[in-house]
C-alpha cells in the first residue's frame, strides 16, 4: 500500500520487502494511486459517497506483525462512506446498507511454533514473513441489515463476485485476499432493538460463516431464554469441530491511540477522477442475477453469477433451462475455465443430449473446453433407439429375470429402473433410455 | 597546510575545482583534525576514512540513514544498526560529490537542547569545553565550528539546528517544513522534523541547502521548492521590513548580554537599510512551547514503537513476546525518550487526546495565522536565537523543564511551519550569541541574502577564540 513490493502470497518468506515494509529506521509511507483508484471504485459499486477529503490515521499496538509499532488506516475520514448494496433473493432485494469502506495496509504474517492452534500465547517461538507486510487492504463495513445466516452467505457471495469483476483483487479465502468477521446479536420477533453483538472471527468459509452464524444466535437466544445476558467479545470459531464451543479472545481492550498520520497529507480525489472511476464501472452481478432469473428462475440464476458462469450461460444457445442446469452443474463439476469452452458447439451437444449415449454426452463435456472441440463426433454416437434393435436384447432380458417380472406385475412398478439398467448394461450404455421406457413398459403390461 | 578552522566549505570547493587540493588531500586534513581535536571534544560518533567522491567532505548528524555506515540516533537501542540504504539527503549529498567525513552526536533521537542526552557521551563546545555545545545537533555544529568538517547536515524540530548554531557560533537553517526530504532520518516527530545545513558562514549554507533541498518522491510531505536557492550577495537592507516581535526579544530568562548583542545587530540592519519595526506574537509565544511538548512527544511515542527488538537493533532476552519487549525497550532507551514516550502515550490515549494532542493541533493553526499575520507587516522577524549562551555541562540536565526552555524562542515559528536562520552576531561572556531571522514559508533566499548582509557588516569571526 505504502512501498513498491510485490504482492505475492506463496513466495519464500521474506523475499518481498524493502524498508517501508521492513519499517527500518526513517522509511517513509507513499500512498498506491492504484489501491486508492481501486477503492474508489469499489466504492461506486456499493453506491457510497466518496468524501473530497480522506484522512490516513496511525493505529498504535504492538504485536510481532507490525513492523512499525502502528498500521496506516483509517479512521474517522475514510475513503468511501454511506453505500447500499442489493443482494437479489427468491423474495425481491435486500438491500445492506454499507456504513464504510476503507484503505489499510496488511499486517506481516506471524507462525507461531509449538503451542496451540497455532497461537501465540505458549508458542516456543514464532516466525514473522513480512511479504505480506504493507498489501494494500480494503476493510468494508455494513450496517446491522443482515437478517439470516442464509442472507449472510448470499451478501458474502455477491460482494466476493463483485469484487473479483472489478479486476481490484482474486479474492480468494485460502490465500487470505479475502477475509470477514461477522458481528452477530438476536432480539425477540419483531422487535427492531439492537443488543450486544458478538464477534465471529475464523471463519474461512462462506458456509462455514452462515454455520457459525446459526450456532452463535441459537447460543445467544438460549442465553437471553434461561434469562441470562450476552457479553460483548470477541469469539473464535473452529472450522474442523462444529460441536466445539466458541474461544473466548484474551485480549485486553485496546487503546489504539488513533492521530492523523503525519507522514501523509490527506488525500483529496479529483472530481473528474471519480467520475471517471464511476463510467468505468461495468454492469454489476446483482443486476444480471436479476436479469437472468426471468429466464431460469432465481436459484440458478443466483448460482450462475456468484460462481462467474452467466457468461458462458448467455454465449451458449440453446434451451435456457438446459443451458443453464448443464452450466451450473456438470460444467461446474468438472473444474473448466469458463471462457474457454467452446459454446457454439456445446450447444449442439447440449441440444442432443436425448439422442446421444451418456458417455458420449460426458465426455464432449469433458472435451468442450480444449482446442478444436467439434460436436459432430459426439453427435455421429447417436444412441440406440431402433426398435427392432433393442426389442430381441428387451425380451432376453425379461425372460432372464422371471420372477422380477412377477414382481412388477404383482404392482412392484418401482422395478422399472431395473430393467432399465439391466438394458443400458446390456448396449453399453448407448440405447436411447426413453425409447427403452416406452418399450419396456409396453411389454411388461402384456 | 589547510587550516580546516578557517576554511569554508566555498573557499574548500574553489581548491578543489582548482586542483590546487584534492578532495582526498581535504578529507585526510579534516580527519587530522578530528584525530587532534576530537578526543576533547566528541562531536563525532564515527568517522569514514575512505572519501567517497571528490568534492568537499561532509559530516552528517547520526540520525540521518547511511548506507552500510553504522546509524544510531545516540541510541543503544540502535547500536550497530548499519542502514541498507542512504536516506535521501545523504544520497544527494553523494551525488554532488560530496563524500561523507562521519557521523555526528547528537541527543538520544534528537531529544534535547544540549547533547547531553547522547548514550555515547556528550559533545563539548569547541568554544569552552565545560560548556554544552547546543542540541540535539551539537555533534555537527561543534563540528563545523572546530574546524572539524567544512559543513554538516542537522536536524530541527523544535530548534536542533538553531539553537546549537548559536551556542557554538555557526550558521544554520531550519528550512520551510516540506522542502527537505525525510526519507530515511530516524523520526523523532514528523510534522516537524526537517533537516537542514550547518556551516561557518551565510554563503556556504545557501550552497549546501541547493544540494538536499527540493521535492522527494520518497517524502509524500515534500513540495518542489517555488525557486531555485541563490547564492546571496546582498551588501545592504534597503527596502527590508525588518519586524522585532516583543514576546521573543523580551522573554523571562533572555540574558542581557544576548539582548545587547542581538540589539546592536537590530540597530545593524537599520544602518544597512532596513526599516525596523515592532510587533507582537502573543499566543505563539506564550502556549508555543507547551503545545511542542504535547504535539513532538505523541508523535515521538508513535515514531518510536518500532525499536521493538524483532527486527534490528538491540534485543533484550528470552521470555515471551511483551517480556522482551520491555526488556528491550528499558534496556535500550534513555531518560528522555522515555519520559517523552510516556508524555505522548498519555496526551493520545483515550479520553485525552482531545484536551491535548486535539487542542495542541488547533494552537498550532493559531500560531500560524499569527505569524501570517505579522507577515503582512514585515518580510523578516527577528530575535535572539537562544535566551542564553552555551551554559555549563551537567547545569540542567536534573531539571528537563529548565531544558525544555532553551527553545522558547526557536519553537514558534517551527509550529509554523517557517524556516529560520540563526548566525552569529557577537559574543556574551566569550560566548557567542545567535540572532534568529524568520521568514514567511518558501523565503530561504531572502533569510540568505539578509543573513549574509548582516555576517558582512557584523564581521564576526567565527573560530572559536581559545582555537585562534
Amino acid at each position: 500500500m505504502f512501498c513498491r513490493c510485490e504482492v505475492a502470497y506463496f513466495d519464500p518468506p521474506n523475499t518481498h520487502t524493502c524498508p517501508v515494509c521492513l519499517a527500518l529506521p526513517g522509511a517513509l509511507p507513499v500512498p498506491n494511486r492504484q489501491a486508492v483508484e481501486w477503492t474508489i471504485l469499489l466504492g461506486h459499486a456499493l453506491g457510497c459517497q466518496i468524501p473530497d477529503r480522506a484522512i490516513f490515521h496511525r493505529k498504535n499496538y504492538f504485536y510481532p506483525d507490525n513492523p512499525k509499532g502502528y498500521q496506516i488506516s483509517q479512521y474517522d475520514q475514510p475513503l468511501c462512506v454511506n453505500g447500499s448494496f442489493e443482494v437479489p433473493s427468491a423474495d425481491g432485494d435486500r438491500v445492506i446498507g454499507i456504513e464504510r469502506a476503507h484503505l489499510e495496509e496488511d499486517a506481516a504474517k506471524t507462525i507461531h511454533v509449538g503451542g496451540a492452534e497455532g497461537r501465540i500465547h505458549g508458542a516456543e517461538h514464532s516466525l514473522v514473513d513480512f511479504n505480506r507486510s504493507g498489501t494494500p487492504l480494503v476493510e468494508i463495513v455494513t450496517r446491522p441489515d443482515i437478517r439470516s445466516p442464509e442472507e449472510a452467505k448470499a451478501f458474502l457471495q455477491l460482494l466476493r463476485q463483485t469484487i473479483v469483476e472489478l479486476g481490484i483483487s482474486d479474492a480468494e479465502m485460502e490465500k487470505g485476499s479475502l477475509r470477514f468477521d461477522v458481528n452477530v446479536s438476536v432480539r425477540p420477533e419483531g422487535s427492531d432493538e439492537l443488543r450486544t453483538r458478538t464477534e465471529l472471527k475464523n471463519m474461512n468459509s462462506f458456509n462455514f460463516a452462515a454455520k457459525g452464524i446459526e450456532r452463535e444466535v441459537r447460543r445467544q437466544a438460549e442465553i437471553y431464554e434461561s434469562g441470562g445476558q450476552v457479553d460483548q467479545e470477541t469469539l473464535h470459531f473452529d472450522p474442523g469441530n462444529e460441536s466445539a464451543p466458541p474461544l473466548r479472545s484474551k485480549e485486553e481492550a485496546q487503546d489504539y491511540r488513533y492521530f492523523p498520520e503525519p507522514d501523509l497529507v490527506p488525500l483529496e480525489p479529483a472530481t473528474e477522477l471519480v467520475e471517471r472511476l464511476r463510467g468505468e464501472l461495468p454492469e454489476l452481478p446483482s443486476a444480471r442475477v436479476r436479469r437472468l432469473e426471468l429466464e431460469v428462475g432465481f436459484a440458478l440464476a443466483e448460482g450462475l453469477v456468484t460462481s462467474g458462469r452467466d457468461e458462458l450461460y448467455w454465449r451458449i444457445p440453446g434451451d435456457r433451462s438446459a443451458v443453464a442446469n448443464v452450466v451450473m452443474n456438470e460444467l461446474a463439476a468438472l473444474g473448466l475455465d469458463p471462457s474457454a469452452v467452446n459454446a457454439e458447439e456445446l450447444g449442439k451437444v447440449i441440444a442432443a443430449r436425448g439422442e446421444i449415449p451418456r458417455s458420449a454426452f460426458d465426455e464432449a463435456l469433458a472435451a468442450s473446453a480444449s482446442p478444436g472441440f467439434s460436436a459432430e463426433r459426439y453427435l455421429a454416437e447417436a444412441a440406440i433407439a431402433d426398435v427392432g434393435e433393442l426389442d430381441p436384447v428387451i425380451d432376453r432380458i425379461l425372460s432372464a429375470n422371471e420372477s422380477q417380472v412377477a414382481a412388477y406385475r404383482g404392482g412392484k412398478e418401482g422395478l422399472l429402473g431395473f430393467f432399465v439398467g439391466q438394458v443400458m448394461k446390456e448396449t453399453g450404455g448407448k440405447a436411447n433410455p426413453q425409447v427403452v421406457n416406452e418399450r419396456l413398459r409396453e411389454k411388461l403390461q402384456a | 597546510m589547510i587550516d580546516t578552522l578557517r576554511l569554508t566549505a566555498e573557499e574548500a570547493t574553489g581548491l578543489v575545482e582548482r586542483g590546487e587540493v584534492s578532495g582526498a588531500e581535504l578529507h585526510r586534513a579534516y580527519l587530522d583534525a578530528i584525530a587532534e581535536r576530537d578526543p576533547e571534544l566528541h562531536a563525532y560518533l564515527c568517522t569514514v576514512d575512505e572519501p567517497d567522491g571528490e568534492g568537499v567532505p561532509i559530516a552528517l548528524k547520526d540520525v540521518i540513514s547511511t548506507r552500510g555506515v553504522e546509524t544510531t540516533a545516540a541510541s543503544k537501542i540502535l547500536a550497530g544498526y548499519k542502514p541498507v540504504y542512504d536516506a535521501t539527503v545523504a544520497a544527494r549529498c553523494k551525488a554532488a560529490g560530496l563524500p561523507l567525513l562521519g557521523k555526528t552526536n547528537l541527543d538520544e533521537f534528537a531529544m534535547g537542547s544540549s547533547t547531553e542526552n547522547s548514550a555515547y557521551g556528550p559533545t563539548h563546545n569547541p568554544w569552552d569545553p565545560n560548556r554544552v555545545p547546543g542540541g540535539s545537533s551539537g555533534g555537527s555544529t561543534a563540528a563545523v565550528a572546530a574546524g572539524l568538517a567544512p559543513w554538516a547536515l542537522g536536524s530541527d524540530t523544535g530548534g536542533s539546528i538553531k539553537q546549537p548554531a548559536s551556542l557554538c557560533g555557526v550558521v544554520g537553517l531550519r528550512p520551510t517544513y516540506g522542502t527537505v526530504s525525510r526519507y530515511g532520518i530516524v523520526a523523532f516527530a514528523s510534522s516537524l522534523d526537517q533537516v537542514g545545513p550547518i556551516a561557518k558562514t551565510v554563503r556556504d549554507c545557501a550552497l549546501l541547502h541547493r544540494v538536499i533541498a527540493g521535492r522527494d518522491p520518497l517524502d509524500s510531505t515534500t513540495v518542489e521548492l517555488p525557486e531555485p536557492i541563490e547564492l546571496p550577495q546582498a551588501e545592504d537592507l534597503k527596502g527590508l521590513r525588518v519586524g522585532v516581535p516583543k514576546e521573543l526579544n523580551e522573554a523571562d530568562g533572555i540574558e542581557p548580554g544576548v539582548s545587547e548583542a542581538v540589539n546592536r545587530t537590530i540597530e545593524l540592519a537599520r544602518e544597512l537599510g532596513a526599516e525596523v519595526g515592532e510587533c507582537s506574537l502573543p499566543r505563539s509565544v506564550e502556549f508555543g512551547l507547551p503545545c511542542y511538548y504535547l504535539i513532538a512527544p505523541s508523535e515521538a511515542s508513535s515514531n518510536l514503537a518500532r525499536y521493538d527488538g524483532v527486527r534490528y537493533g538491540l534485543r533484550v532476552g528470552n521470555g515471551d513476546i511483551r517480556a522482551m519487549y520491555e526488556r528491550t525497550r528499558d534496556a535500550g532507551f534513555g531518560d528522555e525518550p522515555k519520559r517523552r514516550i510516556m508524555l505522548g502515550t498519555y496526551a493520545l490515549s483515550a479520553g485525552y487526546y482531545d484536551a491535548y494532542y486535539g487542542q495542541a493541533q488547533k494552537v498550532r493553526t493559531v500560531i500560524r495565522d499569527e505569524h501570517d499575520a505579522a507577515f503582512e507587516q514585515f518580510d523578516v522577524l527577528v530575535s535572539p536565537t537562544s535566551p542564553t549562551v552555551a551554559f555549563e555541562l551537567g547545569a540542567r540536565t536534573a531539571n528537563p523543564l529548565a531544558m525544555y526552555a532553551a527553545d522558547l524562542l526557536t519553537i514558534p515559528s517551527n509550529m509554523a511551519g517557517l524556516p529560520g536562520l540563526s548566525i552569529p552576531c557577537g559574543l556574551s561572556e566569550g560566548l557567542p550569541v545567535g540572532f534568529q531571522l524568520i521568514g514567511r514559508q518558501f523565503s530561504e533566499n531572502l533569510l540568505f541574502s539578509t543573513g549574509h548582509a548582516l555576517e558582512r557588516a557584523l564581521g564576526f569571526d567565527f573560530v572559536p577564540e581559545r582555537l585562534r
